[in-house]
């Protein structure tokens, strides 16, 4: 039964703006990205330019591909879903307005003050208090926008990506805040309110979360659409969404001294952070299951659709990295593994593979649906993009988990007599030839995109209508 | 941390884990009334809808192992607020057995070569070789690991010692450090003038093509030199005073280098070692470091 239509349209403007920036906003990010690998391998890069000195632009890559791309990906796909699922158009017009324009503030005002040398001196919390403001402001405005939407739903139930979205939106406003409180000295100066182990804590415990909740929880809100919608087949198991999401947002809260291991943090927070990083691995499992167990039957696609493609891909991607990841919490192998690029290719495994494949499929999938189309412009291009990505993705891994653990046993390896066997400068020389292999898997990746600029360009174009589309009506059955 | 705090941190873990239990349970199991695997009782946008499949066995497997492993860990290893750990494992302690275990080989490594004289070590292969990895490690950073030296750094392998290069000398520089100061002369010098005419006569000590009104009359300035460097700038090995007439320049030569040292001074920096490596590792490196200025020793 399907009931009468609804005199009420989608907001897709806000949606659209959202996705054209996650384009934009990723070539930059990952150009940077590209440059900073390059200054790896050739050191003197840019010398004697201090806005163009790796210490700034690498906060600047991440704080690019996280929160611009990563955030314009995660605010536009949720800001279209919510609606979708809840069939009613977002709560405020011109809240969602101001969510865009003051991310792409906040975004612009750390593209500048970054290579300017101003930092907090916090890993991807970077940006100075007058920032942390703003994005205080927008963050609670998004919040509004969407929990707005929700509370207007017309269905009764809460679809599952709207689980995700919503934990991913609270935990990170949360996390923000805590992480960023600080004391200001000036402008574009403050210092933390912690002190010392605490203040590492602190910083961890938003930097994991940052990890579990903006990388892996808002995602797989992503995920929980679009694999479903294009794959057209249904969610795998109702009873699995409720256990792996309740799991995961209760046990990642725990996970973040396992970045701090063997470090003045107290033994028991150590071994805390490892024991539920351990734990962590099925509820981060149980999403993977339910993505890839909802192709069973429509595994064919997989060979014509690169959509589907990108997407069954992003989440082995996610399988590898959050196997990966509890075992690096591991004290034995974290005492070989931490410090070393092995971390690094593990972060690009969850970053490249699992984050950017995800919002790249369901970009694909979203964009035509907002321009009033049926497809992209080209599919052989979106195919195309996938083989560049994901062979540049395997480059990029591959070379970091060799170089990485070449260098953690190079640093521990110690001759028969108790001396070092080798010197750091020598394990310098030795990862040289992984890190331009790794330049050469992040160019890959480059290409790729401005294969997708050029897409979407060309789809933007071929539009039939820009006008928003009709609420559906909501089916009680079928 | 405090009883209270303690009882705070057991509770948190003991509820977090024992809800995944709980979760996991409760939701595993059907109930009369719940819809089949298969059925699709909610739709969203139309055509989004999800089946109730039960969750595979082998994940919910792998979900309680994990379970019973931390409950294992947490009692074996500290972690529920004070306990200590049925192990007594802390990881001070885990250190200091590792670095006792080192030390104790470290010691029976360099005993031998206590008492030995820098010339005979500079000889012996299986010292030069313990001497290549502690320079490779301590010393490199400053120096190269080829011993070359740097702008500031002085090059380890020349016949050229600031600080003399006798075998006692060398041990003690590595030993003790060395601290050279070259103070900011501009106004001593007289000026402007005064350092143009200086730079001029202290490049033509070490034979560079210079102005020869203009060496001549920075010739009588350079007795604010002579205090250290000698009336002949050949230097002091006791003040650390590099010889001035060679051709071999700590901080360069030109004349823009030789003004920031007169204008600015130069401070230099070789820290103490003794402390760190011990007598035994000093004297051994010192060893490998003076053989690399004695080519005839060199294995």
């Amino acid at each position: 039964m399907i009931n009468p239509p609804v005199d009420e349209r989608y907001n897709d403007g806000v949606v659209r703006q959202f996705a054209l920036m996650t384009v934009v906003w990723g070539i930059v990010g990952m150009a940077v990205g590209v440059l900073i690998a390059a200054q790896l391998y050739w050191p003197t890069l840019f010398e004697g330019i201090a806005w163009l000195s790796y210490g700034r632009l690498r906060p600047l890559h991440t704080n690019a591909v996280i929160f611009a791309f990563g955030g314009c990906a995660l605010m536009g796909t949720s800001l279209y879903v919510v609606q979708r699922t809840c069939h009613v158009r977002l709560f405020s017009d011109r809240l969602a307005s101001f969510v865009f324009w003051g991310w792409q503030a906040v975004i612009v005002s750390a593209a500048v003050t970054l290579p300017l040398g101003f930092t907090q001196g916090k890993e991807y919390a970077e940006l100075e208090w007058p920032i942390d403001i703003l994005i205080t402001l927008v963050w609670l405005s998004y919040a509004a926008v969407f929990f707005g939407t929700l509370l207007r739903r017309r269905v009764a139930h809460i679809y599952v990506a709207n689980w995700f979205y919503a934990s991913f939106i609270v935990a990170v406003a949360l996390l923000h805040v805590v992480n960023n409180l600080a004391l200001p000295v000036g402008w574009f100066k403050s210092y933390s309110v912690y002190t010392g182990a605490v203040d590492a804590m602190a910083q961890w415990w938003y930097g994991h979360n940052a990890v579990g909740f903006f990388l892996t929880a808002g995602f797989l809100g992503m995920m929980y659409y679009f694999v479903p919608k294009q794959a057209g087949r249904p969610v795998y198991s109702y009873r699995l969404s409720i256990v792996h999401f309740w799991a995961l947002i209760a046990i990642y809260m725990w996970a973040g001294p396992h970045h701090l291991q063997y470090t003045a943090l107290p033994d028991w927070a150590q071994s805390l952070g490892m024991v539920f990083s351990l734990v962590l691995l099925a509820p981060s499992w149980g999403g993977a299951i339910n993505g890839v167990m909802t192709l069973s039957g429509v595994w064919h696609k997989l060979r014509t659709d690169p959509i589907i493609k990108f997407l069954v891909v992003a989440l082995s991607f996610y399988m590898i990295a959050t196997f990966e990841g509890p075992m690096m919490s591991i004290k034995t192998v974290n005492s070989l593994s931490h410090y070393t690029d092995w971390t690094v290719g593990h972060v690009h495994a969850g970053a490249l593979g699992w984050v950017a494949m995800i919002s790249l499929g369901s970009l694909y999938a979203m964009w035509p649906r907002l321009l009033g189309l049926k497809q992209m412009w080209s599919e052989r291009l979106i195919d195309a993009h996938f083989w560049l990505h994901t062979l540049g993705v395997v480059f990029y891994i591959a070379s970091m988990w060799i170089a990485g653990v070449m260098q953690g046993l190079m640093w521990r390896a110690t001759n028969a007599d108790g001396t070092l066997s080798y010197s750091f400068v020598e394990s310098l020389a030795a990862t040289y030839p992984y890190y331009l292999i790794r330049l050469f898997g992040g160019l890959l990746v480059l290409a790729g995109m401005g294969l997708m600029a050029w897409n979407v360009w060309q789809t933007w174009r071929s539009a039939r209508t820009t006008e928003d589309p009709a609420v559906l009506p909501v089916a009680t059955a079928h | 941390m405090s009883n209270g705090w303690s009882w705070y941190v057991i509770a948190l873990v003991v509820l977090n884990l024992a809800g995944c239990v709980w979760l996991l349970w409760w939701t595993g199991k059907r109930r009369p009334g719940d819809p089949a695997p298969e059925d699709t009782s909610h739709y969203w946008d139309g055509d989004l809808t999800e089946y109730n499949k039960p969750m595979p066995r082998w994940w919910l497997g792998l979900f309680y192992l994990s379970i019973v492993f931390s409950v294992g860990y947490l009692v074996y290893y500290p972690g529920l607020g004070n306990w200590v750990g049925s192990s007594g494992w802390t990881s001070p302690r885990e250190h200091n057995v590792d670095k006792a275990q080192n030390d104790t080989r470290i010691a029976a490594t360099f005993a031998p070569y206590a008492q030995v004289s820098l010339p005979e070590l500079a000889r012996d292969p299986a010292a030069l070789r313990l001497g290549q990895a502690i320079f490779a490690n301590q010393c490199a950073a400053c120096h190269g690991a080829d011993a070359r030296g740097a702008r500031g750094f002085p090059d380890l392998t020349d016949a050229i010692w600031h600080w003399g290069g006798k075998p006692e000398d060398v041990l003690a520089s590595v030993a003790d450090g060395r601290q050279a100061m070259m103070p900011a002369l501009a106004s001593a010098l007289g000026g402007e003038q005064g350092i143009a005419e200086t730079i001029a006569y202290v490049q033509s000590l070490s034979g560079q093509k210079v102005d020869a009104a203009l060496a001549a009359a920075g010739a009588p300035r350079f007795a604010v030199c002579a205090a250290c460097h000698g009336a002949d700038g050949k230097g002091n090995a006791l003040l650390g005073a590099p010889d001035l007439s060679d051709t071999y320049w700590l901080y360069g030569g030109d004349t823009a280098s030789i003004r920031e040292t007169l204008e600015k001074g130069r401070s230099g920096q070789m820290p103490a070692h003794a402390q760190a490596l011990g007598a035994a590792r000093a004297r051994v490196v010192a060893a490998w470091v003076y053989s690399r200025s004695q080519p005839q020793a060199q294995p």
